[in-house]
């Protein structure tokens, strides 16, 4: 991945369908609490595992992520050569956008940030970048496991 | 004696990519101080005006948060790791 400044914006994100079950699981198991976690890609980029962390504000409206399960996570991450390709979390009733707190506290711009819109039947996925305060959505393709994502 | 410092992704703009860096100090206070004279700018991602951590942002020596242990004073050894990571959080309100 390049500069933030170099990337197209609406980018074309494929998630494999087994992880985007895996985060949809997670976020509906700790509703109303907002869930979150992170997606590791592998070396090539493809998107291979998610790490589900606890929400330590346990709110129906905030998340931050438990501090020791995040260091864990990242720990992990580089054990098994792996990047830090998306943040997730869950907004259990408002829609999937990034809210004014999301935007400003997002403190990883070469991220995919993900945020799971619990609050319709079925539930979505949508997948933005924030980069200094800007927000570009792009589109979030759910696919067979078997397909890739090398870009 | 230098020790391994861990940038996150967020802040090796500031350290030419370096995911790992070498820095000098006996406290965590004084990696800091190190760390801004190295890499202009980084200073004041970590910490605020009075000189304390800012709140989104975590360091660990070893396996153990600073917080949890003497804060920006917590002493360093020889072979220690320290690693810097934001904070990761948001919230609809
Ligand atoms: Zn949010």
């Amino acid at each position: 991945m390049g500069m933030p400044g170099s990337r197209p914006l609406n980018r074309e994100i494929l998630l494999p369908a087994s992880l985007s079950k895996e985060i949809l699981v997670h976020c509906l198991s700790v509703r109303p609490e907002e869930g979150c976690g992170l997606v590791a890609a592998d070396s090539s980029g493809r998107a291979v595992a998610v790490l589900p962390i606890t929400n330590a504000l346990h709110s129906p409206v905030r998340y931050q992520m438990e501090t020791r399960e995040q260091f864990d996570a990242m720990k992990r991450l580089r054990r098994e050569g792996w990047s830090l390709w998306a943040i997730f979390h869950s907004h259990p009733h408002s829609e999937p956008a990034p809210s004014p707190t999301d935007i400003r506290l997002a403190f990883y711009p070469d991220c995919l940030y993900i945020i799971a819109g619990l609050g319709t039947d079925p539930p979505i996925l949508r997948c933005f970048s924030i980069v200094d305060g800007k927000i570009s959505e792009h589109i979030l393709r759910i696919v067979p496991d078997s397909v890739t994502n090398l870009d | 004696m230098a020790v391994v410092v861990r940038i996150p992704t967020p802040l090796r703009k500031l350290t030419g990519n370096q995911n790992e860096v070498r820095e000098e100090g006996g406290t965590i206070r004084e990696i800091l101080k190190n760390l801004e004279l190295h890499y202009p700018g980084i200073g004041e991602r970590l910490a605020d005006e009075s000189g304390e951590l800012r709140r989104f942002i975590n360091v660990y020596v070893n396996e153990e948060d600073i917080r949890f242990r003497e804060g920006l004073d917590t002493p360093i050894k020889p072979g220690d790791e320290v690693s810097i990571i934001p904070a990761i959080a948001g919230g609809a309100a």
